[in-house]
């Protein structure tokens, strides 16, 4: 038997050149304890990013790692998994590097659900640039590109995902060790691509731009721990989320002479599209931001039935014979004489 | 000018005795073009004549001529789709400057095409297709069968194959769309009569082909009949031909395309390397065919992905090698210049990594079906830093097979992402190859280290200067790499000023120390003399074939193609100067002369076209003749 990992065992040599305070600090903790309480094997294991303050992540954990080029990530590890598939692959990646330079590749990963574990580092703001509005960015940001304010519409990564037909879609905070573990686990464990968007704080250019969903004084009622199979409840139970007549969420208050825990929405996971998208829809202050697993069904892995359809054409055809394959197509024989033979 | 013979008989045919036709003349050469509207099959025409003149022995070269529409408006000069195909009784390496017999078979073909043909050539014309709104799509005021420019300038044969087609097919339930759809296979009955081909392998072939739908098989076998006949008795032709068989090496050959050649040669390259393939790659004129053939050869130990985007083709293919497998993407201009980061970054991680990149006409989209030499500076150069890579270019179709090996060679040897050049031309004309036996090919077993022993990431081979290939999966060798520049052994991320000053060094050292391994330069004529032609890639046969021509009127001329782009062949400085002048003959505007100057510092002339067609062996001729 070989002895049980520890975190510690996750932790690199390297230095960790993020600024204080930064976020990804205790995304980098969480993710090397949840390698050592799942099993993973340092060898086996491979962390495939592109380019931020987020992409660095690979540098610090004592597994393989490659620090790619800008929104590449998804594509470099999809050939990495066709190559050997039985690597633990994980994509580390920031909201301009998955959503802006790498949207395409997030796109066709998640649709092709290639068995990878995505996780977004959304904070919101170009860092490592030294602070640009994002695609994430809420309306009205200034930063040095947009001094009078932002004016394009942000987008929504748990929208993208369902969108790009994803079938593991999740939302964890950043310091919130406990929720963040099991889903990181979750994803781990999702046969195909899952995606955690993490809600990342960037203390130094976009510091509590999440403070609506992170603040621990409004946590209550805007955070939606969601359980699958259990009502959208929130605010210790005294709130939960209803359906209108024109299929809109609305919050209501619950409890004895309120409305019934009956009526609430009924949390699945493996629920409608239509579901998925109300719950993409639905962010703090307005709502509580759901917070958990979002989506998650089952569906083949690209690698999965790609590597499938070789082993079926071997079958089927046997090991090919490079002389027969160059022999084939128009041949001639030319003989002894010059000429070819009839 | 209609014939008014319509004697031809769809009973008869093979079977039948062939009268001696009334006149039979040996000739050496024979160029062919065959040009219709896109949908009229003269691709497949072509390639069937060309089977014929194969097994017939001769010497063949084929170039196909298509539009970059798939389906541009029927009739139109810019549907036209030509396919040409030289074949001799002696040694050839082009397919022919200018045919000698073209067959038309509409008005936008003979527009699009007469021009060419040499003055008193054979002119075959498919009159059925002469109607006004014809006519009139290819841009023709009155119908030039009806002038008499035509018939002075050249030997015209009208000939309404419509309507002999028609009467041919008369007892068949085709639609007319599908008799319409046969005339192809008439002009070939026509022609396999006027070369004297056997008939029975033609109609043989001809059913194998249709071996699906059987009453179009039989149907364009009446056509083909209906042709061949009609060249026996209609007399309006006077001599048949004869093109004696070429001299061959014995041994077995295939007609290859060099898109055919460079994908079996990236399996053969896996099969010698013992090593899987992963191909991955992006839809592109005219490199997609590399991808169609290898999608097939999955139990060949090569898997495919069609990526999202051509960015993703190249980051897919690093992720392979970065695995343990051999990445490989294939590309043409404006897909490689999307690759360009990534190989960047091959570069840095120094993974192996193939680069097929099939030329074609540019900048930007460019001319996408025409060939051209202009994206030498682009491998060279494309890319941010000081970024060396080596670079191969393949000289003919079969050639490619090779290179396609050899690049695959260099880039596991090396431990670097490599450019393999081709182009339109050879991707898609044709030649006969003498297939080698995979026994006699020389295998290049790659190595993942597994020891961590004395091992460091970017620990270096004394020799080769290449780092080991480390496969994520082996224990005890976990690192990390990235596109940030790498301490010289740990490989861990180095800001250090002197460190990058050695790593450029030892990036560069790396690439040169290629050259180690060339041989001596593959010269034809003599190491010596008055003009030294220089080429590389595609011209290969119009500069060879050239250069033999001027030999023959007692020059002093030689010919060396070069193969192995970058690093240059140290040796090409010292033969440059055993010649009174060097030129420099390429489809571009000049990079690889200005390649050779800057590195040799030679005073080289260039000879440049740029018009999207490959050179012809006259005007190389004359380009010469004015040095000498
Ligand atoms: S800039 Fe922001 S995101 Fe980047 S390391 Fe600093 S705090 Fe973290």
């Amino acid at each position: 038997m070989t002895e049980k990992l520890k975190r510690k065992d996750f932790v690199s040599d390297q230095e960790v050149r993020w600024c204080p305070g930064c976020g990804d600090y205790a995304i980098l903790a969480a993710v090397q304890k949840c390698l050592a309480d799942t099993g993973s094997k340092p060898e086996n294991t491979v962390f495939v990013s592109g380019i931020g303050c987020s992409s660095r992540f690979p540098y610090y954990v004592k597994t393989y790692g490659f620090h790619s080029i800008h929104g590449r990530a998804p594509s470099i590890a999809t050939g990495l998994k066709l190559t050997n598939p039985d690597l633990e692959v994980w994509v580390i990646t920031g909201d301009g590097d998955a959503l802006s330079i790498g949207g395409n590749h997030l796109l066709h990963a998640l649709r092709r659900n290639v068995n990878l574990n995505i996780i977004l580092f959304n904070n919101k703001i170009y860092g490592l640039t030294k602070g640009q509005y994002s695609p994430t960015s809420n309306e009205g940001t200034k930063s040095p590109t947009t001094p009078f304010g932002s004016v394009d519409y942000p987008i929504n990564p748990v929208s993208f995902a369902l969108g790009s037909g994803a079938t593991f879609v999740a939302r964890a905070i950043d310091v919130d060790a406990k929720s963040l573990g099991p889903i990181l686990a979750a994803a781990k464990a999702h046969k195909g691509a899952s995606l955690i968007e993490v809600v990342q704080n960037c203390p130094i250019f976009n510091d509590n731009v999440w403070d609506a969903v992170t603040n621990r004084k409004t946590a209550t009622t805007n955070q939606l721990r969601l359980e699958d199979g259990k009502p959208l409840l929130f605010d210790n139970g005294n709130k939960g989320i209803r359906l209108t007549d024109d299929l809109t969420p609305e919050i209501v208050e619950v409890g004895e002479g309120k409305v019934a825990e009956s009526e609430l929405i009924v949390h699945k996971e493996n629920g409608s599209a239509a579901y998925h998208a109300l719950l993409a829809s639905m962010a703090a202050p307005e709502f509580p931001q759901p917070l958990g697993v979002i989506k998650q069904v089952e569906r083949p892995s690209y690698d999965e039935l790609a590597l499938a359809q070789v082993d079926q054409v071997l079958k089927e055809r046997g090991k090919g014979d490079l002389n027969a394959l160059l022999n084939s197509g128009m041949t001639w024989t030319v003989g002894p004489d010059g000429r070819p033979e009839q | 000018m209609e014939s008014s013979t319509t004697g031809t008989s769809t009973k008869g045919g093979s079977g039948s005795p062939i009268p001696t036709p009334p006149g039979h003349q040996e000739v050496e050469e024979v160029v062919v073009r065959f040009a219709g509207d896109s949908g009229d099959g003269m691709q497949l025409t072509g390639t069937e004549f060309t089977k014929a003149a194969a097994l017939a022995g001769n010497d063949i070269s084929t170039f196909p001529d298509f539009p970059a529409e798939i389906r541009a408006p029927a009739g139109s000069i810019a549907g036209v789709s030509g396919f040409q195909l030289h074949f001799s009784s002696t040694d050839i390496h082009t397919p022919g400057d200018a045919p000698n017999v073209l067959v038309a078979m509409n008005p936008a073909a003979l527009k699009a095409n007469i021009d060419d043909l040499v003055v008193g050539g054979t002119c075959i014309i498919n009159t059925g297709t002469f109607t006004k709104p014809n006519l009139a799509k290819a841009g023709y005021e009155s119908n030039p069968l009806e002038e008499e420019a035509l018939q002075k300038k050249y030997e015209v044969h009208p000939i309404d194959i419509n309507k002999m087609v028609n009467a041919a097919l008369e007892e068949t339930e085709l639609t007319s769309k599908e008799k319409g759809r046969c005339k192809n296979f008439f002009a070939l009955g026509l022609m396999c009569w006027r070369y004297e081909r056997d008939v029975e392998p033609q109609l043989a072939n001809i059913r194998a082909k249709f071996k699906k739908k059987p009453h179009l098989g039989e149907a364009n076998v009446l056509a083909f009949k209906a042709g061949f006949n009609y060249g026996l008795t209609a007399e309006v032709f006077q001599t048949t031909y004869e093109v004696k068989p070429a001299a061959f090496e014995p041994g077995l050959y295939r007609n290859i395309t060099g898109n055919e050649a460079i994908a079996l040669g990236i399996v053969a390259a896996g099969q010698l390397a013992d090593c899987p393939v992963l191909f991955s790659g992006y839809p592109i004129t005219p490199a997609s065919t590399i991808f169609h053939y290898l999608s097939n050869y999955k139990n060949y130990g090569v898997t495919t992905f069609q990526a999202e985007d051509e960015i993703a083709g190249a980051g897919a293919a690093i992720g392979a090698s970065y695995g343990g497998a051999i990445g490989v993407t294939a590309s043409s201009g404006p897909g490689i210049a999307l690759k360009g980061e990534a190989i960047g970054l091959a570069a840095m991680i120094e993974v192996p990594l193939v680069v097929l990149s099939i030329q074609r006409g540019g900048p930007s989209t460019g001319l996408p079906t025409k060939t051209e030499q202009s994206d030498l500076y682009q491998s060279l150069y494309g890319r941010n830093g000081e970024c060396p890579i080596p670079i191969i270019a393949a000289k003919t179709p079969a050639d490619a097979f090779y290179c396609a090996i050899e690049a695959t060679r260099i880039a596991t040897k090396y431990m670097t992402p490599v450019i393999l050049l081709s182009d339109g031309y050879i991707a898609n004309g044709a030649e006969p190859w003498k297939l080698p036996q995979v026994e006699d090919l020389t295998p290049f077993p790659v190595t993942h280290l597994k020891d961590a022993n004395g091992w460091m990431p970017y620990k270096r081979d004394e020799e080769t200067l290449a780092r080991a290939w480390v496969a994520p999966g082996t224990k005890g060798m976990e690192h990390r790499v990235g596109g940030l520049e790498k301490d010289f052994l740990t490989g861990n991320v180095s800001y250090d000023a002197d460190n990058h000053q050695k790593m450029c060094q030892v990036r560069e050292d790396k690439v040169r120390g290629v050259a180690n391994d060339y041989g001596d330069m593959d010269i034809e004529g003599e190491e010596s003399g008055d003009v030294l032609i220089v080429g590389w890639g595609g011209t290969h046969g119009a500069l060879r074939q050239a250069a033999g021509v001027l030999r023959g009127q007692g020059k002093n001329i030689s010919h060396v193609q070069i193969r192995h782009v970058w690093p240059l062949n140290p040796k090409l400085g010292e033969l440059m100067k055993n010649f009174k002048k060097v030129i420099v003959c390429e489809l571009n505007m000049g990079q690889l002369r200005t390649i050779i100057r800057s590195e040799f510092l030679v005073d080289v002339e260039g000879y440049n076209k740029m018009q999207g067609k490959p050179f012809t062996v006259a005007e190389i001729c004359n380009a010469v003749s004015e040095l000498v």
